[in-house]
């Protein structure tokens, strides 16, 4: 789509707002409607916009396959690492609330943020690596 | 309110049926997606319809408009008309009719989900993590051991995707022969 000016110059304009608001969903969970995996698909998006326009070998430069593939294991090794985390602390897996021991609310609000970290990248990346996979198809 | 956004949604999912130009079904399918999205914030379900909004409307159509690409953009015509599949759509659909007689009314207090647990995870948040938005704090804390599920499921499910689009696409025969072995 290189001849596409008006789609690429608006793009370039709402590309930045898009990771943003996925920004914004991911860390504004607790608060507002959203987490991880709304935002992780909001995240992925932008990278799918920007394939669409820009052709995969940009997104490729981006967003490197090989980093794409190990972010799909960091998302969940993030989760779980937590759960084991909060088990070497002395509580069950998961059991955020000892991460603060002395004011265990504050820690359970870590801990949410924390894994739902992980789940926002694993989305993002499961989903810019089946994108990028799919389109390459046709062109081998 | 309700009733348009339903109806709405049914005369998409007949139009979609109807249509033989895939493209048009592909976006009719993201339009029934934001229906869907609608219809679910009006339920006060914001996280569910935030999803629906973006993986329905937008992931799903992205990935049928990439299958469009790759294949063609005219449906088929059905070589003819069976009878069978009529017939198990009708009876998985009023099995599902059946199913739904026994769910307690939308929105019932004395529903089982209302009731359990006792006190519910509404009244518990606040005391316990200090967050307003109780869906979070279900999903992250006390439904956390699910959502690592869940999270386990999407990964599991993306390198399956992966392995099936590249298997086909360069085999390597030391690789194979590694895998064999293992």
């Amino acid at each position: 789509m290189t001849d596409h000016t008006i789609l690429r110059v608006v793009s370039k304009f709402v590309l930045p707002y898009v990771l943003l608001f996925a920004l914004y969903v991911q860390f504004h969970g607790d608060y507002g409607p959203g987490g991880g995996f709304q935002a992780g698909v909001i995240f992925a998006a932008g990278f799918v916009l920007y394939g669409m326009i820009y052709g995969l070998t940009a997104v490729r430069r981006v967003a490197p396959e090989r980093v794409i593939e190990i972010l799909i294991a960091v998302g969940v090794l993030i989760f779980a690492g937590t759960g084991v985390l909060t088990m070497l602390l002395g509580g069950n897996f998961l059991e955020y609330g000892v991460l603060t021991p002395a004011y265990p609310a504050s820690g359970q609000h870590y801990g949410i943020l924390v894994v739902e970290l992980g789940v926002g990248v694993t989305v993002a990346a499961v989903i810019i690596a089946i994108y990028s996979t799919f389109a390459g198809r046709g062109r081998q | 309110m309700t009733a348009l956004l339903l109806t709405l949604l049914c005369a998409t999912a007949v139009a979609v049926l109807r249509m033989r130009g895939l493209f048009a079904a592909v976006m009719l399918m993201g339009i029934f997606s934001f229906l869907g999205a609608g219809w679910m914030l009006l339920l006060d379900a914001p996280d569910v319809a935030l999803t629906e909004a973006a993986v329905g409307a937008g992931i799903s159509t992205i990935l049928a408009l990439a299958t469009l690409a790759l294949t063609t953009r005219k449906a088929k015509r059905p070589v003819r008309p069976s009878a069978l599949p009529l017939a198990v759509v009708t009876i998985t659909g009023a099995a599902l009719l059946y199913g739904t007689l026994d769910m307690p009314r939308f929105g019932d207090p004395e529903a089982p989900a209302s009731n359990y647990p006792q006190p519910s995870y509404v009244e518990r948040t606040d005391h316990d993590i200090h967050i307003p938005n109780v869906v979070t704090a279900v999903l992250g804390s006390y439904r956390g051991y699910d959502t690592l599920g869940e999270t386990v499921v999407i990964f599991t499910a993306g390198i399956a995707v992966l392995v099936l689009l590249r298997g086909s696409r360069k085999r390597r025969p030391a690789a194979d022969g590694g895998e064999d072995a293992a």
